[in-house]
């Protein structure tokens, strides 16, 4: 895990500084004084690995990512409470959805294989996985904002504003849930033990709740990790179509901008959500199933 | 060559006729009417993309502001806007009306489909070729190459894919698109995309770079499933066969475990090009996808949803032609599954 996250430091430290042109190239030209004097302030005027350990070197012992090379006064530290949480909410709403309409789509389906449930459901999920959410979110807004004015356009903030992005940002992912799912339900209730347990007497529901969906829930698991990778960069797209303050889209901005801090903070900080998520992933999957724990 | 070569030759020859996996996939593939429909849609793309100059009325440049923002008249009573009429131009001069440059709207999806249709298949080429060659030595040689070799994957994979590609952009666009000294490592790159656009037909598009992003970050997946596939094909008889009747390593693993695996490795592939499609429209989306004046969906899109309360014919076809392509190569690829695999139907 260290080494992993050393390794994408260095690429992402690489690829922001060899980008030609720096964050203090403005429109009107600076006396070169001036210029160096900024360089020197910010330490841009050290060898280049000087300043990868440097900033490596604040970041593990203070947890600090430095001033913002592009917004004066402000640091990345600040930039990160203000906007990151705002990217959070929205992806852990967006898991919610995805769970809360994949989950119960895909058993559905699969308790009522080849009925009308099933076609509606897997025809849902085949939608939600071919609508790109940069033409979901603009329908939603068209349908659900404009036509019907349920909700606001844009912005974050109150509940109402929550629902159009959350939805669609996650109803993507909610299909695949969805259909894996309902694979792994189909696959799960032909087993010897759904038939024990059904010998014994037990009532559906015990069938069901207690032996299918728990081992059945096991593939499902293992995609959250990668899911909810791409549920928090994914945001980015989101954020952009409904004008959310969040990281994504400060991040594209601090991109063009040559805001080198920002860019690099906020890479490692993913890089670290995304192997936490992968870890938490293993976790729980050893916790659904105890073959994995005794091997 | 010899008596046990001939003799595994001919059967081989016999088996192939008797079953042929392709023969036999392509039957069952015909027979999926939503993979057909899917085929066939793509196959329209295809030819669109190659004839967009005869089918597109206009170049996808070309306008004037006499012309801008025009509303077609027989989609003009379907929109949700009840007074459009009051400060829109409505027409019959644009099948899908124009843009606030006053450019035709068809066109330049006509024309988007040439930025669209290459980064998909660029990339799931890409991704095949270097995941394949990736994945083949390490899954082949084993031991600590292999070992190495997937560490190198675990931590590509430990990247978040949509920072890293909107990273390679900036650097690529900001580094090689600019014109420099000849000589240069990026002066060579800048040549390349110069061939790679003139030979799609488009003005300063910028593709070589989308196909670069979109491909270094797209093939380790393709690694992965490569290398697993041959794990457990190596152990097989008919390998060790091979092997017994002298059979060198390249020509084991081009000959007889390549044609074995490459039937998961192509559904695979088919079903990541909308993920690649919709990177593009992403990077466009964002102003970091192709140049203007360069026809993305995704920066068609873009400017669409600007004036969606107004103008909602932009953004509309646009997310529709984007949208049938993506439902086009999910049931293609979904249906090449079943075709090749019929084991794996229903599953994911």
């Amino acid at each position: 895990m260290i080494p992993v996250l050393i390794f994408i430091s260095i690429v992402t430290f690489g690829l922001a500084h060899g980008v030609p042109g720096g964050p203090f190239d403005t429109e009107k030209k600076r006396p070169p004084e001036i210029r160096a004097n900024l360089e020197k302030y910010y330490g841009l005027d050290k060898p280049i690995y000087i300043q990868y350990l440097n900033y490596m070197g604040n970041i593990i012992t203070k947890f600090d990512f430095g001033p913002s090379l592009v917004q004066r006064g402000r640091t990345v530290n600040e930039i990160f409470a203000a906007h990151l949480p705002v990217s959070a909410q929205l992806g852990i709403l967006a898991l919610l959805v995805a769970l809360l309409i994949g989950i119960p789509l895909g058993i559905v389906a699969a308790l009522k294989q080849n009925t009308f449930w099933d076609y509606l459901g897997m025809g849902i999920a085949v939608f939600g996985v071919s609508v790109p959410n940069i033409v979901l979110g603009p329908l939603l807004i068209w349908i659900f904002a404009l036509a019907l004015g349920w909700f606001p356009v844009a912005g974050w903030g109150k509940p109402s504003q929550m629902v159009l992005p959350s939805i669609a940002l996650g109803l993507g992912s909610s299909a695949i849930i969805g259909r894996l799912t309902r694979a792994s339900m189909l696959q799960v209730i032909r087993e010897d033990y759904i038939r024990t347990a059904r010998a014994k007497g037990l009532t559906e529901r015990v069938i069901m709740v207690r032996h299918a969906l728990k081992n059945a829930f096991i593939p499902v698991a293992t995609v959250l990790g990668p899911m909810f990778a791409a549920l928090t960069t994914g945001t980015f797209v989101v954020e952009q179509i409904f004008a959310i303050p969040g990281m994504g889209k400060y991040f594209i901005t601090s991109v063009t901008n040559r805001d080198y801090a920002v860019v690099m903070g906020t890479t490692l900080l993913y890089a670290v959500f995304l192997v936490i998520a992968n870890l938490a992933v293993d976790i729980t999957y050893a916790f659904l199933d105890p073959r994995i724990r005794y091997t | 060559m010899t008596v046990q070569e001939r003799a595994a030759s001919r059967l081989t020859a016999r088996e192939q006729r008797e079953t042929n996996l392709w023969a036999d996939a392509f039957r069952r593939l015909i027979r999926n009417r939503a993979a057909l429909i899917g085929g066939l849609i793509v196959l329209g793309l295809i030819l669109t993309a190659v004839f967009a100059p005869q089918i597109a009325p206009m170049h996808y440049a070309e306008g004037d502001s006499y012309n801008a923002l025009t509303v077609p008249s027989w989609l003009a009573p379907f929109l949700p806007i009840k007074n459009i009429q009051s400060y829109a131009k409505i027409n019959n001069n644009f099948l899908f009306g124009s843009d606030e440059l006053g450019r035709d709207i068809f066109s330049r999806i006509v024309y988007g489909t040439r930025v669209s249709l290459p980064v998909g298949f660029m990339g799931a080429l890409t991704a095949l070729i270097i995941g394949l060659v990736y994945g083949c030595i390490s899954g082949y040689y084993g031991g600590r190459v292999d070992n190495i070799m997937m560490r190198i994957v675990d931590i590509m994979y430990a990247f978040p894919t949509m920072l890293l590609i909107i990273l390679l952009m900036a650097f690529f666009k900001s580094t090689f698109a600019q014109v420099q000294e000849p000589g240069t490592i990026a002066y060579t790159f800048n040549q390349i995309n110069k061939v790679v656009d003139r030979f799609l037909g488009l003005q300063g598009g910028g593709m070589l770079f989308i196909f670069m992003g979109i491909g270094l970050t797209a093939w380790m997946g393709m690694a992965r499933l490569a290398r697993g596939q041959i794990l457990s094909l190596k152990e097989k008889e008919f390998i060790e066969a091979a092997h017994t009747v002298g059979a060198g390593d390249l020509r084991i693993i081009v000959r007889h475990i390549l044609p074995n695996i490459l039937g998961p490795c192509i559904v695979a592939e088919t079903l990541a090009i909308p993920g690649y499609i919709n990177y593009e429209v992403f990077l466009s989306f964002i102003g970091l996808g192709v140049d203007a004046p360069t026809p993305s969906w995704g920066s068609m899109i873009s400017e669409g949803s600007r004036s969606i309360r107004s103008y909602p014919h932009m953004i509309l076809f646009p997310a529709l032609a984007l949208s049938i392509t993506m439902f086009a190569f999910n049931f293609l690829g979904d249906g090449l599954r079943d075709a090749l695999d019929p084991r794996m139907r229903g599953t994911s």
